[in-house]
């Protein structure tokens, strides 16, 4: 495969892989054993709520945390009990962690005096980065002098300054304001695709996630949940958890019973307009609507479900079922209506597991 | 009936303490009222015996004679030892502290296994009565009993035909510069403490994320420390050495219990002679102008580092 390699950019990307990692802090199973593999160049997101182990694993990646089983390879090679000096890998932390007291010149020329890059070399990558990330007009300025944005800006460069093999970002836009964030996420990919550089993107923000990475990987309870691009994530959930955890509003779970719960997202959720094929239809379900919310775009329809999937407890089940169209639908608070879910977008669980299954014999007979 | 009358009273009280300016006044008066009676009004008495002829028989400030007393205080050579001594001690100490203080700091913020019997050992010397320290001192430095001097002699260091001399003791008191570096290390021992819990905020300030980035960008131990840390805790070197120094150059006990002042006076210090001339032998006037001697500078000093500090933090 030919780049075309940017002046400074090394080009050589690497692969990152992690055998049975493991990280335990006294009985607490921060990471619990993760097999991961990036492929080159790949911008690999690590998506997980908090205290899902997604920071310990990056954290040991970067050097800051010993593993206390299994390994960390970098093209092949281990990378365990090697210090985070002599690591090749570049990180930016959420709070971008810069120099105080230096400017931001200093800050990016830091990692190149601590590698002891010689001074002609120094002055090409600096202006190299600067170019980049536009920020030459900052360099004089010290950091608290900085609106967010920029501290991002110039926290990446002095990551990109010394060729790294590998990027590790700590949720990097986390600690930008809600208008500048899906901007500076446009120019992190834009900055990914330039660079080449096999990234490890952390964040708990599925937003992030989907938007940006090549693949995506969920993190729960220090184990990875499913590994796949973002479409795969979203259209076939591996388990309950990732079906809960990915999609705003999550997936509905109507209990079967038998031991099946099925999932489908909101917006596979369609009135019935009683022209359905009933061989393509998974479930009908009978609700009562309980209130509309209008987001622009679209409208979320919150219902209680009165008929249509077995009575398992006191609570009827809820659903929620997305509408695009920006006219309000011709319903109201308290009416009764019929919902249909396709059979292709029927996704099946065990409920005990939470695991994906097949399709029970005899649904929508 | 007197009740009701009470409550309103406390209830007129209670209204007006909750106006800031109110509230304000009341919680300042203690203070202001301390530091007028005791700081400001023995200065300003102090600056006017400086300019007196006044003594123990007869301590009414009635004349005035100038810079009379500071002329007379500089003539004399058990001063200019004083004057030199304290600077002497004060910088040493100063400048053992820091490096103490900084290391001592760097042991401190790490997580290790019996970290909390280290901090507490560590801040004993501060918490010791000066009395009960000095004893202790002045046994370990004791001119024929000092264990010191017999370990240094079983390491082969002391004795005849050693490294340190044919003699079995050093005599740490009786001499000039053995005597003034008992006292510097003594002065260390004892504010070292003070430091580091200064210093210590100020590191365990510094984020941790700031420090694992340097460790990323390829910095080691002493690049993190002189680039990284050390530039983080200069404001608060500042304070600890305005704090270190002002409490040494002002400090008599370390030097009366040790040596006082001897041998003969090249270990005299300005305190100590300001004390032995204004009350032991009664000249109030040049007591108070031998102590008074190095106020302009150290004022000056004061207001100097504490503006630096200032500017530190801001940026």
């Amino acid at each position: 495969m030919i780049h075309d390699c940017i002046n400074g950019a090394n080009g050589d990307m690497a692969v990152l892989e992690t055998r049975g990692l493991k990280k335990h802090f006294g009985r607490i199973r921060a990471v619990d054993g993760i097999d991961l593999t990036s492929t080159d160049g790949e911008l690999l997101a690590i998506l997980g709520p908090s205290g899902s182990g997604k920071s310990t694993l990056m954290r040991m990646v970067a050097g800051l945390e010993e593993p206390s089983a299994g390994d960390i390879l970098v093209d092949g090679r281990s990378i365990v009990g090697i210090p985070p000096k002599r690591r090749n890998v570049a990180m930016v932390f959420q709070s971008f962690a810069l120099y105080p007291h230096m400017s931001v010149l200093e800050n990016i020329r830091f990692p190149l005096v601590a590698r002891r890059v010689p001074a002609a070399e120094q002055r090409e990558k600096i202006d190299w980065v600067t170019g980049i990330l536009d920020i030459g007009d900052l360099l004089e300025r010290r950091p608290t002098r900085l609106s967010g944005g920029q501290m991002q800006r110039v926290a990446l460069a002095r990551a990109l300054v010394r060729d790294p093999e590998l990027f590790v970002f700590d949720e990097p836009l986390s600690s930008l304001d809600a208008q500048i964030r899906s901007q500076a996420r446009g120019e992190l990919r834009e900055l990914h695709d330039r660079t080449q550089i096999t990234t490890l993107y952390v964040t708990h923000d599925q937003l992030e996630a989907l938007g940006l990475a090549d693949r995506v990987a969920v993190v729960h309870n220090g184990c990875i949940q499913q590994l796949g691009t973002p479409r795969t994530l979203y259209e076939d959930p591996g388990n309950l958890f990732v079906a809960g955890f990915i999609g705003d509003p999550p997936m509905n779970r109507l209990d079967l019973g038998d031991n099946v719960i099925l999932g489908v997202r909101p917006e596979h959720l369609l009135l019935e307009h009683g022209e359905e094929d009933p061989g393509e239809v998974a479930l009908r379900l009978e609700v009562e609507l309980e209130h509309l919310e209008f987001l622009g775009a679209e409208w979320l329809i919150y219902a209680a479900v009165c008929a249509g999937v077995p009575e398992t407890g006191r609570r009827r089940p809820r659903v929620i079922a997305r509408l695009r169209q920006a006219e309000p639908p011709s319903m109201e608070t308290g009416q009764r209506r019929t919902l249909v879910v396709r059979r292709a977008n029927a996704r099946y669980f065990d409920a005990e597991s939470g695991e994906r299954r097949s399709a029970p014999s005899g649904v929508a007979a | 009936m007197s009740a009701a009358a009470q409550g309103g009273w406390f209830a007129r009280a209670g209204d007006a303490l909750e106006r800031p300016r109110v509230l304000g006044t009341v919680m300042l008066a203690p203070a202001v009222l301390y530091i007028v009676a005791f700081v400001a009004v023995p200065f300003c008495i102090a600056i006017a015996l400086s300019f007196s002829d006044a003594t123990v028989g007869d301590p009414t400030i009635s004349s005035f004679v100038g810079l009379e007393n500071f002329r007379a205080v500089m003539q004399q050579e058990a001063f200019m030892s004083a004057l030199r001594n304290s600077i002497i001690v004060t910088v040493a100490t100063v400048v053992g502290i820091v490096v103490l203080a900084t290391i001592a700091v760097e042991i401190l913020a790490r997580e290790f296994p019996g970290r909390r019997l280290v901090q507490v050992l560590f801040m004993l010397p501060w918490a010791m009565p000066v009395a009960l320290a000095a004893i202790t001192w002045l046994w370990l430095l004791d001119s024929q009993f000092s264990p010191i001097d017999w370990l240094l002699v079983q390491l082969g260091l002391l004795g005849p035909g050693t490294p340190l001399g044919p003699a079995k003791h050093l005599y740490y008191l009786g001499r000039e510069w053995l005597g003034l570096g008992s006292v510097v290390f003594v002065d260390i021992w004892r504010t070292l403490p003070l430091a580091t819990i200064i210093v210590l905020a100020g590191r365990l300030s510094i984020p941790r994320e700031r420090l694992e980035q340097a460790q990323i960008d390829g910095a080691g131990f002493f690049r993190v420390l002189l680039r990284i840390i050390i530039p983080a805790l200069a404001p608060v070197l500042i304070v600890a050495i305005l704090f270190t120094a002002l409490l040494v150059i002002g400090e008599m006990s370390t030097v009366a219990l040790l040596t006082r002042g001897g041998p003969g006076h090249s270990g005299q210090i300005l305190p100590y002679w300001a004390y032995l001339k204004g009350i032991e032998s009664g000249d109030l006037a040049q007591g108070a102008a031998v102590s008074l001697f190095l106020f302009p500078v150290l004022a000056a000093a004061a207001i100097v580092a504490l503006r630096f500090a200032a500017r530190l933090h801001r940026d």
